[in-house]
């Protein structure tokens, strides 16, 4: 027989009765995020092999410096990533998914659930972090990048002879449809396109912006999903591109 | 020990349910100051449990529907012995109080024009009962709780009461423990409302909670009002089956309403063979006019068809069942099939039986959009009760009132599905109304007589003080099984008369229970007194059932099969008021010419 | 022959307790809360356990088994492995009455303050596609499991700055009405303390009726927040045109 207390208060962190792996998913999330962080600052800092720009191929570019802003006398210690990574970085930062991953594998604030955390002050969202409403001005941020990576998307169908499509093409397609769907399953679009209403059947466009939150509510059932995948994705993207511009590997035309 | 609190207040309603909670509000907002003591927390009331929906001819789905329509369905469901008053009221005030729960928030399921769905439902001539998915129960009870916290009631939660105080003949209050701590309050009231629902526990295989323990209908009796209609006890045809940790867990009868289908071992369809004369010519006489009547249902037209035997009354239906077990023709588990997979595609069972897919899912691993479930059945309504004034819902007691299922009258020898949340709503407000009225004609508390409480006390904590008693969980588990076998679905006088010698025996064993621990939350102790209640209640049942020597609705005798003329017109009335139980024949009060038109028609 | 369901059980009261043994014969299809009523029916008849409809429909029976919050009557026990022995605990969040009933009542309180329903005038029609979102709410069956398993309540014992995932349910299932006219977002941003959920799920995770407590309740609520109070752009909208052109845009 044991003897225990309940709700002393004197709980150390990840207490638990739970007899299941339940650090498991926090940990893997903090290696995976931890691991694309440490790759995305790596490449940011980089600052090269992020474009293909010759003659004979189609110019491909690396989500991570796109739009690419550059000009002449651009000092070299800056990298044109940072310039236009805050957008999507702030993005997903932001992100309804990814706060929840972050406050659980990083500040174990629940580490899981039903598992002990450290007593410290603890404020939510409410102080600092209130911030974090902002999101849906990222949100806007991210529509327009998805057009960009859609002009980008074009460009690397775009070969010299024409039209024509690659591997490097097919990876970018890739991860354009998967930052789309990321985005398109965004909570705080979700509301603004529909989910602020509460009687549709009383306001103007009612039908159409009911069908219109009930697309997004579909797709946001895999916010999670898309977060993941789309993450992945752009580092991939962004590999092949360093690949196949520093000579390493051969970019494969298709037809 | 013998120290209790006191606390005084216009109204006291016993039970938080659909009637009480109902009865509460209108009490309230007609000026008493009330209070509601319950035996759970507030929000659990067996209520929850009421899955298909609430019956009221609005007519929004066939608008042939009306009140007299509904009036003549529930008479003819109770087997006309129903008190017609009360059936008069319910079928005409139904309507309002469910319009009533839209205002005040709860949300059914919507017609294509935005008004309340209704449903098909046994023995309802027409699509009537308003619901919400198969949770219809818990939509209302929430709204009743949201509308009762802002209405400035007192909720005196995990209380259970065992006793109702008179002075002079009138209620003077009543004296209940606390769970949590044991300890006694006396709540001194001008008018006391029993809503503490049936007597489901007395049966070993029962769709009710461990709250059903009779509690009302013995507090009722111990204080000398009368009880009437006692033998008739619905057994709710569709109960589970296996495993059997949920053997008679309902399954709504919402299951048929939606097209679902009985067979039998054999696969066969065996309620077209079971429809009794009565009902001869009102159900479909072939599976294709069955079938077009689901097909018409479910593309929401008016059908031209009859309806499908599934969905006779539950009485006929369950006596079906039973008869198919016993000829050898049942499930492994003792039951039938019960078939809505084969009958519609999987994501509209889903849609519209969700918490019965998910039930099934998790309790039984069926999959009801892939397999049939088998069912049986399961004890589930006491259509028996107090007796009661259809106008107050006054009892024979002046200042006790009663409504919901604790009170009798109604339903008559058998219950329609849908009727008792809508009995709820109709007479939860009419029993707050009048018993307000009766607190308000009362200028002073009445006084309480402190000796009948420290006796009370005493006696209760009887079972702290035994040295070798009997665990109070043996002796119900033993009374449920005894009822089963001897006061179940069909009953004969030899059995009877066993069951009656078995409750004395039973009675010696319970008056010397012992439960360990203390006062504290102790669920053993707590059996151990509402034992009292289920003997006394139990005996009550085998008495009027013992009497009443015909077969009529819930009601069955095998040794006198036939309904009878002459028990047609007779109440079976009982009072506890001396030495033993009486039960007395009284005539039924005769409707109206032009309502009696209606039956006749 | 099966073997016997090995449990331990928290008895004790407010004063503290222990972990009790006990073994109860093996029922195909039981569920947790068949061995605690076999235990109470043999062993001990005064342990204290809440129960009602044994059909996950009442939501009484929380408790945590082997840590994890759950209704004990829709735990099948056949899910555990059969040689092991398995804990069973009252609610953490709430202060314990006795062995697994705990002290409830604040969430009564807490529910009593929430604006109630408050329908528009005129004819109440609408439609099953906007009952739908509302519905899904009114699934709730008042466990309180989510109230335990929330870390603003059970970690950092915020209970008087936030109201708890239930609650923010029920204001959203009362903002989202399509008959309803009543403004809570400043009781949901000052009373709820909607800030203080950081939206980590675990309400979610652990709801026996499968209601998106999260994305379908809170953040949609945070969202509505966001168009009040912190939406730079709304502010200036609202303070250029108004309260009225304010309100013409909700």
């Amino acid at each position: 027989m044991t003897q225990i207390t309940i709700n002393s208060g004197s709980t150390r962190l990840g207490d638990t009765d739970r007899k299941d792996l339940w650090w498991l998913p926090p940990m893997s999330v903090f290696l995976a995020l931890s691991t694309f962080v440490v790759y995305a600052t790596f490449r940011v800092f980089y600052n090269a092999h992020y474009v293909i720009d010759t003659a004979e191929s189609a110019y491909l570019l690396s989500p991570l410096y796109s739009p690419l802003v550059i000009w002449k006398d651009m000092p070299s210690w800056l990298s044109p990533a940072i310039l236009v990574l805050w957008a999507p970085g702030g993005f997903r930062l932001t992100c309804y998914y990814y706060r929840k991953a972050y406050y659980r594998a990083f500040a174990l604030d629940p580490a899981a659930c039903a598992v002990s955390e450290r007593k410290k002050d603890y404020k939510g969202e409410t102080r600092l972090l209130i911030i974090q409403n902002v999101h849906r001005y990222f949100m806007y941020f991210a529509l327009v990048f998805i057009v960009i990576l859609g002009i980008d998307l074009v460009h690397s169908f775009i070969w010299p002879e024409g039209f024509g499509m690659s591997v490097a093409s097919l990876v970018i397609l890739g991860n354009v449809i998967l930052l789309s769907l990321y985005t398109f399953s965004c909570h705080s679009l979700r509301h603004l396109v529909g989910g602020n209403i509460d009687c549709y059947s009383c306001v103007a466009f009612g039908q159409t912006r009911h069908k219109a939150w009930k697309g997004v509510s579909k797709l946001n059932k895999n916010h999670m999903y898309f977060a993941w995948t789309s993450l992945f994705m752009v580092a991939f993207t962004d590999l092949y591109i360093w690949l196949v511009s520093s000579g390493v590997i051969t970019d494969i035309r298709i037809f | 020990m013998d120290k209790f609190t006191t606390h005084q207040y216009d109204v006291v309603i016993i039970g938080a349910g659909g009637a009480g909670l109902r009865a509460a509000i209108e009490a309230s907002a007609q000026g008493a100051k009330t209070a509601i003591i319950c035996k759970s927390l507030l929000g659990k009331a067996h209520t929850v449990m009421a899955e298909g929906g609430v019956a009221a001819s609005l007519g929004n789905v066939d608008d042939r529907d009306n009140w007299q329509t509904h009036f003549r369905d529930t008479m003819k469901g109770g087997k006309y012995l129903n008190q017609w008053r009360m059936a008069e009221l319910h079928a005409q005030e139904s309507p309002d109080r469910v319009n009533e729960l839209e205002e005040w928030g709860a949300v059914f399921d919507r017609t294509k024009k935005g008004k309340i769905l209704q449903r098909n439902f046994g023995g309802h001539t027409y699509p009537r009962l308003a619901h919400v998915g198969d949770r219809t129960g818990l939509e209302l009870l929430r709204t009743l709780q949201d509308r009762g916290v802002h209405a400035g009631i007192d909720v005196f939660m995990e209380y259970t009461v065992r006793k109702i105080l008179k002075e002079d003949g009138t209620v003077s209050g009543c004296v209940a423990y606390q769970r949590e701590t044991g300890q006694f309050s006396v709540f001194n009231a001008k008018a006391v409302v029993i809503a503490t629902g049936g007597t489901g526990r007395c049966w070993e295989v029962t769709s009710n909670s461990w709250e059903y323990t009779a509690d009302g209908h013995a507090l009722a009796m111990w204080a000398g009002a009368d009880l009437m209609d006692m033998e008739f006890v619905q057994f709710h045809p569709t109960g589970m089956m296996w495993p059997p940790s949920v053997k008679g867990t309902l399954i709504t009868e919402g299951v048929r309403g939606e097209g679902g289908i009985l067979k039998n071992s054999e696969g066969k369809r065996f309620m077209f063979d079971n429809v009794p004369d009565m009902f001869m010519g009102d159900y479909a006489e072939t599976e294709e006019e069955a079938n077009g009547w689901v097909k018409a249902v479910v593309a929401g037209k008016i059908p031209k068809e009859r309806r499908p035997p599934e969905l006779l009354t539950r009485d006929v239906v369950a006596r079906a069942i039973r008869r198919e077990v016993l000829a050898g023709r049942g499930a492994p588990h003792g039951g039938v099939y019960l078939d809505i997979a084969t009958r519609r595609p999987a994501e509209e069972i889903k849609k519209k039986l969700p918490s019965m897919y998910h039930q099934f899912k998790q309790l039984a691993d069926v999959d009801i959009t892939k397999e049939p479930m088998e069912v049986g059945p399961t004890c589930h309504y006491t259509m028996g009760g107090v007796k009661v004034d259809p106008e107050t819902q006054e009892s024979t007691i002046p200042g006790l009132f009663a409504c919901g299922e604790v009170a009798a009258g109604l339903h008559g020898a058998n219950r329609l599905g849908g009727n008792s949340l809508s009995d709820l709503l109709v007479f939860g407000k009419r029993a707050g109304e009048h018993a307000s009225k009766f607190a308000a004609g009362r200028s002073d508390f009445p006084r309480v007589n402190e000796n009948d409480v420290n006796d009370l006390l005493k006696e209760s904590l009887k079972p702290f003080n035994e040295s070798d008693g009997e665990n109070p969980y043996a002796i119900s588990e033993d009374l449920q099984k005894m009822m089963q076998l001897n006061v179940g679905i069909v009953r004969t006088e030899s059995e009877l008369q066993f069951a009656l010698e078995e409750i004395k025996k039973l009675r010696v064993r319970a008056a010397t229970t012992k439960v360990g621990g203390n006062v504290q939350f102790n669920p053993g102790w707590h059996l151990a007194l509402d034992l009292n209640n289920m003997l006394d209640i139990s005996e009550v049942v085998a008495k009027a059932a013992l009497l009443r020597q015909e077969s009529r609705g819930a009601h069955t005798r095998e040794d006198y099969p036939n309904s009878e003329d002459d028990w047609g017109d007779v109440n079976l009335v009982v009072n506890g008021r001396g030495e033993s139980v009486e039960v007395e024949k009284k005539p039924l009060a005769k409707p109206p010419a032009e309502l009696q038109e209606l039956l006749n028609k | 022959m099966e073997q016997d369901v090995k449990l331990q059980i928290f008895r004790g009261d407010k004063e503290g307790g222990e972990m009790v043994d006990y073994q109860v014969p093996r029922i195909p299809g039981m569920v947790v809360l068949d061995a605690v009523h076999s235990v109470q029916e043999k062993q001990a008849p005064d342990l204290g356990v809440r129960w009602n409809c044994k059909a996950g429909k009442c939501g009484s029976c929380s408790a945590e088994v082997n840590g994890k919050p759950k209704l004990l009557c829709m735990e099948r026990m056949d899910k555990y492995p059969e040689d092991a022995t398995m804990s069973i605990r009252p609610m953490k969040t709430f202060p314990v009455i006795k062995d697994l009933v705990c002290d409830v009542s604040w969430n009564y309180k807490v529910n009593e303050k929430i604006i109630p329903f408050t329908p528009k005038k005129g004819e109440r029609k609408f439609y099953q596609y906007e009952a739908d979102r509302v519905q899904e709410f009114r699934k709730c069956i008042e466990c309180f499991l989510c109230q335990n398993v929330c870390h603003v309540l059970r970690e950092h014992e915020l209970t008087d700055a936030f109201s708890g995932p239930r609650f923010l349910v029920r204001s959203a299932g009362l903002e989202m009405h399509p008959l309803d006219v009543a403004d809570r977002s400043e009781q949901i941003v000052k009373d709820q303390g909607i800030g203080l959920c950081n939206i980590t799920k675990c309400c979610t995770e652990v709801c026996p009726e499968s209601i998106a407590i999260t994305d379908n309740a809170i953040i949609p609520l945070k969202e509505r927040a966001v168009d009040r109070y912190y939406d730079p752009v709304r502010l200036l909208f609202r303070k250029l045109f108004g309260k009225k052109a304010a309100k013409q845009e909700a």
